[in-house]
């Protein structure tokens, strides 16, 4: 089997994109850390033919949906980002702006832009993993990113 | 839809400290290592938490070792050089002709039988000497089996901390060494003149 620190390094930022996606940057880093935890325990029993990248996006789903049931009264970030205290994202990122509008794309749009253009998972894995089926996760997509290329087109200095 | 960024380095390797300290609690880090910078090269370390279980030259190659190591240990490793601190002070006092022997828990995990019954032989050879493959096979009860003395200095997982680099030929000429004669010279010289 790989070592696992190599599975970290190879999957780390795909799985921390994954939950910054669909959480707060602080929860987000809280969910990765229980995803590749749990993944430690689970993973010399894992499959030598397991899709790794599946399997961890999948954990990832599952701890994502814990923190966001541990905070069901501010479920998802979304709209206004307060001044200098965004959650969203990290104070270096540049392209700070664009999670905001990923974080205001309806749930399941946001879920399969993540899985799909993120993860590069297909469509038929992310439909396994939002649940619906393959064409639905399609559209939810592409309607997503052309959501999301509106919405870009509005901000200073975005271009679609 | 192309320019999301890739999350800094920073923030993962912050994220990789948290996950070794969260899987050293739940007792899920099997093997830890680190690697460090000698006069003979990049060695790498690891360690269960019985002991010191591998150090390998970089001429091994690290990630094939670690390989290895995932087969034969568990898969379950991650880079953690503080679990590795003690012994990497310790080797550079070594190259720095400051200390004659190591003292850190050793994990035979990866030796058995008469390898095995040879690495604890070659423990107790005193820094700065010799002893012949023959005296070696004689020494652990087996005096016919010099080639298997060989053998077990030449697959030791532990050179440099279990000194095989102090078996040479009965005519005093080298031998083999894993990491290149040359190192194997480089070690005896540093050790004859400290």
């Amino acid at each position: 089997m790989t070592p696992f620190e190599l599975i970290v390094r190879e999957h780390g930022p795909t799985v921390l994109r994954v939950c910054r996606a669909v959480l707060t940057a602080h929860d987000a880093k809280d969910a990765w850390s229980e995803t590749f935890l749990s993944a430690l325990q689970a993973y010399p029993r894992l499959g030598a033919d397991a899709n790794i990248e599946a399997w961890l996006v999948t954990i990832a789903k599952r701890k994502a949906i814990d923190v966001i049931r541990t905070r069901a009264r501010t479920p998802v970030p979304v709209g206004d980002v307060p001044d200098g205290a965004s959650e969203l994202g990290i104070p270096d990122d540049e392209r700070g702006e664009v999670w905001a509008l990923i974080g205001a794309l309806p749930d399941k749009q946001r879920k399969c832009v993540a899985y799909h253009y993120l993860v590069g998972l297909p469509h038929s894995e992310v439909a396994a993993i939002v649940g619906g089926t393959t064409d639905a996760a399609r559209r939810a997509a592409a309607d997503g990113v052309a959501a999301l290329r509106r919405a870009y087109a509005t901000i200073p200095g975005g271009t679609a | 839809m192309t320019n999301i960024e890739a999350p800094n380095t920073a923030d993962l390797d912050r994220l990789h400290d948290r996950l070794v300290h969260a899987a050293d609690e739940a007792g899920l880090l099997d093997l830890a290592y680190r690697t460090v910078d000698t006069p003979i090269g990049r060695l790498l370390l690891a360690a269960t938490d019985r002991g010191v279980v591998r150090v390998a030259f970089e001429t091994e190659g690290h990630d094939r070792v670690l390989g290895d190591l995932a087969a034969r240990v568990s898969p379950r490793i991650l880079n953690t050089p503080k679990r590795l601190d003690t012994l990497a002070r310790e080797l550079d006092e070594y190259f720095a002709g400051q200390r004659l022997g190591f003292d850190v828990p050793i994990d035979f995990a990866l030796s058995r039988g008469f390898r095995r019954d040879v690495l604890g032989h070659l423990a107790v050879i005193p820094y700065g000497t010799t002893e012949s493959y023959a005296q070696v096979a004689v020494a652990t009860g087996n005096p016919r089996a010099v080639r298997a003395v060989g053998t077990a200095c030449a697959t030791n997982p532990l050179p440099i901390v279990i000194p095989c680099h102090r078996v040479v030929r009965t005519d005093g000429s080298l031998g083999g060494y894993l990491g290149g004669l040359h190192v194997k010279r480089t070690l005896l010289d540093l050790e004859a003149a400290a």
